[in-house]
C-alpha cells in the first residue's frame, strides 16, 4: 500500500539555520531517516514545505475560482511537509512515520487511494 | 424462529470468533470472513438437528459460503470485463472438518490484536471485539450499550472499513506487550459496562459475562503474560459478588453485603488465577486491583478486612497507574484504616473529580462519620446530582435522609 505522511508542525517554532549549535547534527538525523526509506524500497517522494505565508488557495465554488493568500485550513499546526511512502500495511506505516527524527509534532497517515502515475 | 435458537447463539458466541479468525486468516480478508459467518449462522437456523460437532459444520458451511460469495464476485468481474482474461480463484480443497483449539491460536490473537488496534477508536474497538471476537449480534450490542442499533451498525461498518482502507493489518506486532494492553483495556471496559448495568439485566446481554470469556480466551492464547490473569481474576472477584451488590433494585454497599450469598467457588477460581498471575513476578495494574479484590473476597466479615494492605496496595496502583480515581479510592482505604480525618486530608488533595459522583458520595460518607452531618449532607446531595444510575441515585436518596435526620 502507499501511505501519505503528513507532517504538521506549529510554524512559531523556531527554525534551525545553517551555522546554528546542532544543525549539522539535526540535518543529518533527517538525511539517515531519508536513506533509510530509500533503502528499505520505501520512498515514493517528499519534501518540505516553505511556510503557509507563502501558501496561494484556488477556491472553486460552482466553477468560479477566486485566487486567496493563505492556506485552506488556518489552523494552530500546518502542515510543514510530507511523503509518501510504501508500506505493507498500517502498522508499518506507523512505525516508519514514527521513526522521524521530530521532537515535538504531528504526523497523520493517509492510505492513498489512487496515484495515476503509480507502476 | 427455530427451536434451536439456544444452540445457535451458543454456536455463534464460542465458535463465532474463532471460525471468523481462521477464514479472516485464510482468505486476508475480515468482512468475506464475517459475512461468512454470518450467512453460516443464518443457515443453522433451518437446522433439523444439532450437528454432531457444531463447530466444525460452522466452519465447514462459513468456508463453502466464503468461497461462493469470491466465485460469484469474481463472476461479476468477469462480466465486466467482458471475459478477456480468467481470474484463478483460490484452490478449492475440502476444509478440514474439525477445528483443534491448538489451530486457531495466531488467528485469534491476530483478531482480537486488530479489534483492539489503537487505529481505531475506542467506541469503535470495544464493538468490533463484541461482535467479531465474542459473536455478539448487532442488536444484542446495541441493547447492552443503550445504543440505537443502527448508530452501532454504522459504527462497525465505519471500522471495518477503516480496516479495509487504511490497511490495518491482521497481524501479530513487534510491540505484542503494548498492544495487549490496549486489548486488556477494551476487555476492562466492557467488563466494567456490565457490572454497573447489571441491576437492569434481564434481555441485556450479560457484559460481564462476555468480558470474562474474551479474558479467559485470551489468558489461553498467553498464558505467560500477568496482566492478563490480573485482569480475569479481577473480573472473576467482581462476578462472584455481584448476587449480593442488590437486593431488589437497591445497591448495597461492600461493607453491608451479605457474604454467604458470595459465590465461594468463584472467589476460589479468582484466588488460584490471581495466585498465577502473581507467580510470574511481573507487576502490573491489573493485578493490583485483583489484589485489593482479593482482600475483599476473602474477608469473612466487613470488620476482617485488611484495609491498612489495601490502602498500601492503592499507593503502589497509584504509583503504577495514577488517576485521580485511584487517589480517590486510596483516600477511602486510608480512612478505613486509619480513620476519617486521615482519608479527608488526602481527598482534599485529589483534583479533577468536581464531576464525579463517588468522589462527592465518598466525601459525604467521610464528613459523617468525622461528625459533620451537614457537610456530609451537602456532599451526598451534589453526588446525587450527578449520579446517572437509577439504584445509586436511590441509593444516595437514603443516605441523605439518614445524615439529615
Amino acid at each position: 500500500m502507499e501511505y501519505m505522511l503528513f507532517l504538521g508542525e506549529t510554524e512559531t517554532r523556531a527554525v534551525m539555520m545553517p551555522g546554528d549549535p546542532g544543525f549539522d547534527e539535526y540535518m543529518a538525523s533527517w538525511t539517515a531517516y531519508n536513506q533509510k526509506l530509500i533503502d528499505g524500497g520505501h520512498w515514493i517522494g517528499g519534501g518540505r514545505l516553505q511556510p503557509t505565508e507563502t501558501a496561494t488557495t484556488i477556491r472553486r465554488v460552482a466553477g468560479k475560482d477566486t485566487v486567496v493568500d493563505g492556506p485552506f485550513a488556518e489552523t494552530k499546526e500546518q502542515l510543514g511537509g510530507y511523503y509518501v511512502i510504501s508500506a505493507a500495511d498500517l502498522d508499518e506505516a506507523l512505525a516508519l512515520a514514527a521513526g522521524m527524527p521530530f521532537t515535538d509534532a504531528a504526523i497523520e497517515v493517509r492510505p492513498i487511494a489512487f496515484r495515476p502515475d503509480a507502476g | 424462529m427455530s427451536q434451536f435458537d439456544e444452540a445457535v447463539t451458543r454456536l455463534a458466541r464460542e465458535e463465532g470468533g474463532h471460525v471468523l479468525a481462521l477464514l479472516a486468516h485464510r482468505f486476508g480478508d475480515l468482512d468475506l470472513a464475517d459475512e461468512a459467518v454470518q450467512d453460516a449462522l443464518l443457515a443453522a437456523a433451518s437446522w433439523e438437528a444439532v450437528p454432531a460437532n457444531p463447530a466444525g459444520w460452522l466452519y465447514t458451511v462459513a468456508h463453502n459460503r466464503a468461497v461462493d460469495r469470491l466465485r460469484r464476485a469474481a463472476a461479476e468481474r468477469r462480466r465486466l470485463q467482458a471475459a478477456s482474461y480468467l481470474i484463478t480463484l483460490p484452490e478449492e480443497e475440502e476444509p478440514e472438518m474439525i477445528i483443534e483449539r491448538s489451530d486457531v491460536g495466531d488467528e485469534h490473537l491476530r483478531l482480537v490484536l486488530l479489534c483492539c488496534h489503537p487505529a481505531l477508536d475506542r467506541d469503535a474497538q470495544v464493538a468490533l471485539t463484541l461482535r467479531l471476537v465474542g459473536g455478539l449480534t448487532t442488536p444484542e450490542i446495541a441493547a447492552a450499550y443503550l445504543v440505537p442499533e443502527a448508530t452501532l451498525a454504522q459504527r462497525i461498518v465505519r471500522a471495518k472499513r477503516k480496516i479495509r482502507d487504511a490497511g490495518i493489518p491482521l497481524s501479530i506486532p513487534s510491540s505484542l506487550s503494548e498492544r495487549v494492553e490496549a486489548v486488556l483495556t477494551v476487555l476492562y471496559l466492557i467488563y466494567n459496562e456490565g457490572y454497573l448495568s447489571r441491576s437492569s439485566a434481564g434481555a441485556r446481554v450479560d457484559l460481564v459475562d462476555e468480558s470474562i470469556r474474551l479474558t479467559s480466551a485470551l489468558a489461553s492464547q498467553l498464558p505467560s503474560n500477568a496482566e492478563v490473569l490480573g485482569l480475569l481474576a479481577l473480573e472473576l472477584y467482581g462476578r462472584a459478588r455481584t448476587s449480593s451488590r442488590f437486593v431488589g433494585d437497591q445497591l448495597v454497599l461492600l461493607e453491608a453485603q451479605d457474604r454467604t450469598t458470595w459465590d465461594f467457588a468463584g472467589i476460589v477460581e479468582a484466588n488460584q488465577v490471581l495466585a498465577s498471575a502473581l507467580a510470574l513476578e511481573v507487576p502490573g495494574a491489573f493485578q493490583l486491583q485483583a489484589w485489593i479484590a482479593s482482600q475483599h473476597a476473602n474477608a469473612r466479615t466487613a470488620a476482617d478486612t485488611d484495609w491498612p494492605a489495601i490502602a498500601s496496595a492503592y499507593a503502589q496502583l497509584l504509583e503504577l497507574a495514577p488517576s485521580p480515581v485511584v487517589a480517590l479510592n486510596r483516600a477511602v482505604a486510608v480512612a478505613m484504616a486509619d480513620g476519617a480525618p486521615a482519608g479527608l486530608a488526602l481527598l482534599d488533595c485529589v483534583t479533577g473529580l468536581d464531576d464525579y459522583h463517588l468522589y462527592w458520595a465518598a466525601r459525604g460518607e467521610l464528613l459523617a462519620k468525622a461528625g459533620d452531618p451537614d457537610a456530609a449532607a451537602a456532599a451526598l446531595r451534589r453526588a446525587r446530582a450527578l449520579a446517572a444510575n437509577p439504584a445509586e441515585q436511590r441509593h444516595l436518596d437514603r443516605r441523605i435522609a439518614a445524615v439529615s435526620s
